[in-house]
């Protein structure tokens, strides 16, 4: 089947069985997205499917023909880092550093999803407002870190929301 | 000891690894791409918790495509005796607990590996078991020592007399439950062979101590083993000492011939690779109507297995804590058939200091006595049980500081009056302290041809900010920017090296990689600064020459939680944690080290526990879904912050570790700021909404 | 997992079509719990058929108010959406209190319904289950039971049904369009969900072949005073260990019409018939709340551990109707 990864077109010979992400780990070299649980549980494997940010620990590879596949690898631009990541190291958003790549993500992902005005569990409007500490902690909670960097993570975040 | 003078410690340089791991360039142990077709094996556990494994009907699955081998206890190489006999996998037929891994297949990939792994028969003798510890357990008895070589039970006045003639005491019991270190990248490891040379890498603390492992299992020179963790993925302890996954990996690519990847999956982190034990502990204090201590008494239970007796220390805070004319701490340790227990994060401290500080806020309610005054009341002038001088001690320093940063003065006593909405609010302090510990380590210095300097050691950044502290260490010891110099580590080539545990990582190495940086300096500066100069040094000689005083650190935790009248669940909208832990070499990496060990303690106080089902023997929720640690929405404000500590004892550089003890009185804290809300004590953790809601004020 | 054959049927007669024909089949669309539960062993299909490319992933909202979900529109496209969020607010807080992002990005609102419970019991293909394996016994009673039904279980089985979003449609009155191979019908999510009695194999009246094409919530007028609570052991990212979807209308000072469905406390959403009628008519005080959810909670069969849902339930649903009508407490 073909895979698109980071806009380049990739040949892979799969097993149905074969998720997303061990598709990128274990046949196409890319180790950026980790696996923590394999189960959507911990959110380390986190990549933009289709623009959006999705488990790809759930994601059989099978069903990502004529799709589109963003991983961390494919997120610093030819000048640099991108701003989150840039963020990420500033604020020390992270120690160990394996569940980073899906925090990261997972954050693009947030970031654009509060662009289009989506609402989160916290939020008592149809819209809203403002990416407030609370909001940016509710909808980062799909991605566990256990060194407990989300101290960390948060100033990271509310550093890059002020700046856009 | 002399002081140094210090440029690069003591500023905040960004990881040195920053940009690899934001980029996910860093790769951790089984991520290597240069190794041709590898191999992946998957385990499979027992599921009976005690027995013999009977036959294992290999043909079944040895036949499928893509299978290379099965291994079984009727076929797996034979190995050497290890010292840690958790690593005898399947050397024989006994099921010691559910889970244990009975037998593996290697194919060639992962998936097929996962389903012939799931489908293979194992035909099970099964005898009853006994998994649940109890206060009573018949199998009690008393362990021969505690982790690692303190004494099982002390006694240092009567405590008897003391309790029967004091004018307030406190008797209470505290439960905490089974906690499982779940580091977020699960053990791995990846074993080549060339010829009689093995590679491994791996996500361990100490890539030395599992060189010497390996080489003792597989009766190879320790020179034919090479052990690489350049990047580790956490560990809190679990991966103090190399795992069965190495072995069984080790094991399986000799028998293939070609590389073997072993990849635990998130539901084996629960069983194979340690865990904090659960513990019942009594605590109970006499004190005069002033808050003055009398007695201590501390009794801790706990278990292990019957593969390896794995003692925590769990009361050995509350021998340097507090003064009290009297004092006695015991150990008892049941062997069930439940897996084996080990190290994680603060063993002993942790849960120890969950009671003792949970029990000192009972006293200060008992008597009266603001929680913050009760403590600074019985400030010891030496360590308590040894009569040593502290090399340092703040801890009344850590409680004024932090009382005044959280706005404690103005704090009403009673327990649940005051309201915000639905909402109950409280809050509580709790003591946090760690032992100073420094291992022996080696270390190489070099200045390399083209400018600049390579240290070499052993060390492993398990997130500590390893990698980045030495770098800045060795700077100030060879008396250049951090730019110039290079620090390698994550190398069992290196040399023998304390391991990334026990807080000791800083000290020890740090230590190593001064003397190198001097000598290397010294040795420049004599022969005139260029050629190619290499020194190696050894501080063995020197850790053992530490002596005469106690090592240790303190803090205290200050928290604020709120309850929800309606439902009892809890939310902690601030936690700060005030620190005396000697010098910080690099400020932006302790605060988060010290605010994650804050942020797993907050996660042990309110949500973390694997459940135990006795009629099976394991621990039924064993996932993220079901084992739930702190996400993001449950960590509001933490801080974390330092006094200024000046130790000249405790190591060169003044250091003292900062892993640990951010850990340490989290959970007390936690449930104290509860009571305080609620007026319920909650003795056993985790805090859940169940345990408060029938006591909430209608 | 299994080897498994993997179609992608070109439209919704075919895909009916090829889960009648083949036994042991299965649907996939976000695959968020389907994938999960194959690598557990609990899901083992000889064929996966992928339903993700049949387009259905339209929201219509009718001039009446009333919503027509598209089988595959996604957790996070439903809840986001603007009607939705005005007209029917415990819907969307129902669907963004669950799971995570990621996860409401991958899911479907099908798919969502759909989702097994989290019993450990069922998850762990090493343990007896009589969901999974009939007759295998269920060791839940005796051993962790925390988190699952006080109401509508049964000696066999006691799993709670983990959805949020089916909560917030129950007390919607929410019906489910189905496509079989003979034809098409609609359910009421009552007449969907089974309850276990003594085959808690068959938690739902979908038959082989049977695909959900849609999901029609009817016009709810007073749906705008409506609101969903959950409460869970974690902040963020948990099932539930209690919740409550509802809506109230008071006019004149009394209760005229009110709709309550409980969850995490049954293998089903748990529509509050009971609760709603003994309201209706009333004043809307916390007192009347918490007589009417003490009623439908009278026919509870707790166990040790999890008998705490009892108040909890209570006291949310008194809680969440008191918000909804400025009750005072």
């Amino acid at each position: 089947m073909q895979l698109s990864v980071n806009g380049q077109s990739r040949d892979l010979e799969l097993d149905n069985r074969t998720t997303l992400l061990d598709a990128l780990r274990e046949h196409l070299g890319l180790i950026g997205s980790k696996k923590g649980c394999d189960h959507g549980q911990c959110g380390a494997c986190t990549v933009l499917l289709d623009g959006r940010r999705t488990n790809a620990c759930l994601v059989l590879a099978v069903t990502c023909a004529g799709r589109e596949v963003a991983t961390i690898e494919g997120l610093a631009g030819p000048d640099g880092l991108h701003p989150v990541q840039q963020a990420f190291v500033e604020h020390d958003g992270f120690q160990c550093g394996y569940c980073t790549p899906g925090q990261i993500m997972s954050a693009v992902g947030m970031l654009e999803e509060f662009e289009r005005g989506w609402p989160s569990a916290v939020t008592g409007e149809v819209q809203p407002a403002g990416l407030t500490a609370p909001e940016i902690r509710e909808r980062m909670s799909g991605n566990l870190c256990r060194c407990g960097a989300y101290v960390g993570i948060l100033a990271a975040l509310t550093d890059v929301a002020s700046r856009s | 000891m002399t002081a140094i003078t210090t440029r690069a410690v003591g500023s905040s340089p960004t990881r040195i690894e920053g940009t690899a791991k934001v980029t996910g360039a860093a790769r951790y142990s089984t991520e290597q791409d240069h190794l041709g077709d590898v191999a992946y094996l998957w385990p499979v556990p027992a599921t009976i918790a005690k027995g013999r494994v009977e036959a294992v009907d290999s043909d079944a699955v040895a036949g499928l495509p893509g299978v290379l081998a099965v291994l079984t206890p009727d076929n797996a190489p034979r190995l050497e005796t290890p010292d840690d006999a958790e690593l005898a996998v399947l050397q024989d037929h006994e099921v010691s607990y559910r889970g244990q891994f009975v037998a593996a297949v290697v194919a060639t990939s992962l998936e097929t590996a996962r389903e012939a792994a799931a489908s293979l028969h194992i035909t099970y003798a099964e005898v009853p078991h006994d998994s649940e510890l109890t206060e009573n357990h018949p199998k009690l008895s008393k362990p021969e020592k505690v982790n690692p070589a303190f004494p099982t039970d002390t006694e240092d006045g009567d405590v008897d007399a003391a309790l029967a003639a004091a004018a307030v005491t406190v008797d209470a019991t505290y439960r905490t439950p089974p906690v499982h270190n779940n580091p977020m990248e699960p053990h791995a490891s990846l074993a080549v062979w060339l010829g009689h040379e093995l590679t491994l890498y791996d996500s361990l603390q100490g890539a030395f101590a599992a060189q010497q492992a390996l080489a003792k299992l597989f009766a190879l020179p320790p020179a034919s083993v090479h052990v690489i963790n350049e990047h580790v993925g956490g560990g809190f302890g679990s991966k103090g000492t190399v795992r069965l996954g190495a072995v069984l990996a080790a094991m399986a690519a000799r028998e293939v011939g070609r590389p073997v990847k072993v990849v635990l999956g998130r539901q084996h982190m629960f069983t194979v690779v340690g865990y904090r034990t659960p513990t019942i502990q009594r605590v109970r204090l006499g004190a005069d109507a002033d808050g003055q201590l009398t007695a201590i008494e501390h009794a801790a239970i706990e278990q292990t297995s019957t593969v390896l007796e794995f003692a925590e220390q769990t009361t050995v805070a509350t021998r340097i804590m507090y003064a009290a004319g009297s004092r006695r701490t015991s150990h008892r340790l049941a062997a069930l058939d439940v897996p084996t227990p080990r190290w994680m994060r603060a063993p002993g401290e942790c849960p120890g200091m969950f009671a003792l500080e949970s029990a000192m806020d009972e006293l200060a309610v008992a008597t009266g006595v603001d929680p913050v005054e009760i403590r600074i009341r019985n400030e010891p002038d030496v360590e308590p049980e040894s009569g040593k001088p502290f090399s340092s001690r703040n801890l009344v320093a850590c409680l004024r500081e932090g009382a005044e940063r959280f706005g404690w003065a103005a704090r009403d006593p009673r327990p649940g009056v005051r309201r915000d909405g639905r909402w109950l609010v409280g809050t509580g302090v709790a003591a946090s302290t760690y032992p100073s510990y420094v291992g022996p380590s080696t270390a190489s210095a070099a200045a390399e041809p083209g400018g600049g300097f390579v240290v070499r050691i052993s060390a492993a950044d398990i997130g500590t900010g390893a990698r980045t502290v030495l770098t800045q260490i060795a700077a100030d010891a060879l008396r250049v920017r951090v730019e110039e110099v290079r620090v390698e580590i994550g190398d069992s080539s290196f040399g023998q090296a304390a391991l990334a545990g026990g807080s000791m990582g800083t000290a020890s190495w740090g230590w190593a990689v001064t003397r190198a940086g001097e000598r290397l300096r010294a040795a420049l500066d004599e022969h005139g600064g260029d050629g190619r100069l290499e020194v190696h040094v050894d501080t063995a000689e020197e850790v053992k020459a530490r002596t005469g005083f106690a090592y240790h650190a303190f803090g205290a935790q200050y928290a604020e939680a709120r309850v929800d009248l309606d439902t009892g669940e809890v939310r902690v909208p601030r936690l700060l944690g005030v620190f005396g832990v000697g010098r910080i070499v690099n400020p932006r990496t302790a605060r988060s080290q010290l605010i994650g060990g804050m942020t797993m303690g907050l996660s042990m106080a309110l949500h973390e526990e694997g459940v135990l089902d006795p009629a099976f023997g394991d621990y039924v929720n064993h996932d993220f879904a079901g084992y739930h640690v702190a996400a993001a929405a449950d960590v509001a404000d933490i801080d974390a912050v330092w006094v200024d500590e000046q130790d000249e004892h405790v190591n060169p550089l003044g250091v003292k570790g900062i892993g640990e003890i951010g850990i340490v009185g989290t959970a007390a804290a936690v449930a104290n700021a509860v009571f305080h809300a609620t007026g319920v004590r909650v003795r056993d953790l985790p805090i859940r909404l169940d345990k408060l809601l029938g006591g909430l004020p209608g | 997992m299994k080897p498994f054959r993997y179609a992608r049927p070109g439209g919704v007669a075919e895909a009916v079509r090829s889960g009648a024909e083949q036994p042991g089949s299965r649907f996939l669309a976000g695959g968020t719990n389907l994938v999960d539960l194959m690598k557990l062993g609990v899901e083992r299909p000889d064929l996966v058929v992928d339903v993700g490319g049949l387009g259905l992933d339209e929201i219509v909202v009718d001039s009446g108010g009333g919503l027509r979900i598209g089988a595959n529109v996604r957790n996070s496209d439903l809840a986001v959406h603007p009607a939705v969020r005005r007209e029917l607010p415990m819907l969307s807080q129902a669907l963004l209190s669950g799971a995570s992002g990621q996860l409401r990005n991958q899911a479907t609102a099908a798919g969502n319904l759909l989702q097994r419970t989290r019993c450990v019991y069922f998850q762990d293909v090493s343990k007896p289950c009589n969901k999974r394996e009939p007759g295998s016994g269920c060791p839940a009673r005796q051993g962790d039971h925390r988190n699952l039904a006080v109401l509508g279980g049964s000696a066999a089985c006691i799993a709670t049904h983990p959805s949020d979003f089916a909560v917030a449609l129950a007390a919607a009155d929410a019906e489910v369009a189905v496509t079989g191979p003979a034809g098409e019908r609609t359910l009421r999510l009552d007449e969907l969900y089974l309850l276990p009695g003594e085959h808690p194999e068959r938690e739902t009246s979908l038959a082989p072949g049977d695909l959900i094409t849609a999901i029609v919530v009817p016009p709810l007028p007073f749906g705008t005073t409506s609101a969903y609570r959950k409460v869970r052991d974690r902040a963020s990212y948990a099932f539930a260990v209690a919740s409550v979807a509802a809506a109230i209308d008071v006019t004149d000072g009394v209760v005229r019409d009110v709709r309550i469905a409980l969850g995490a406390v049954a293998p089903k959403p748990w529509r509050a018939h009971r609760a709603e009628d003994a309201l209706r008519g009333l004043e809307p005080t916390a007192s009347a709340f918490r007589a009417a959810v003490e009623a439908e909670l009278s026919v509870a069969e707790p166990l040790p551990d999890n008998a705490f849902k009892l108040p909890l339930t209570a006291n949310v649903v008194v809680s969440v109707l008191s918000d909804l009508t400025g009750a005072s407490r």
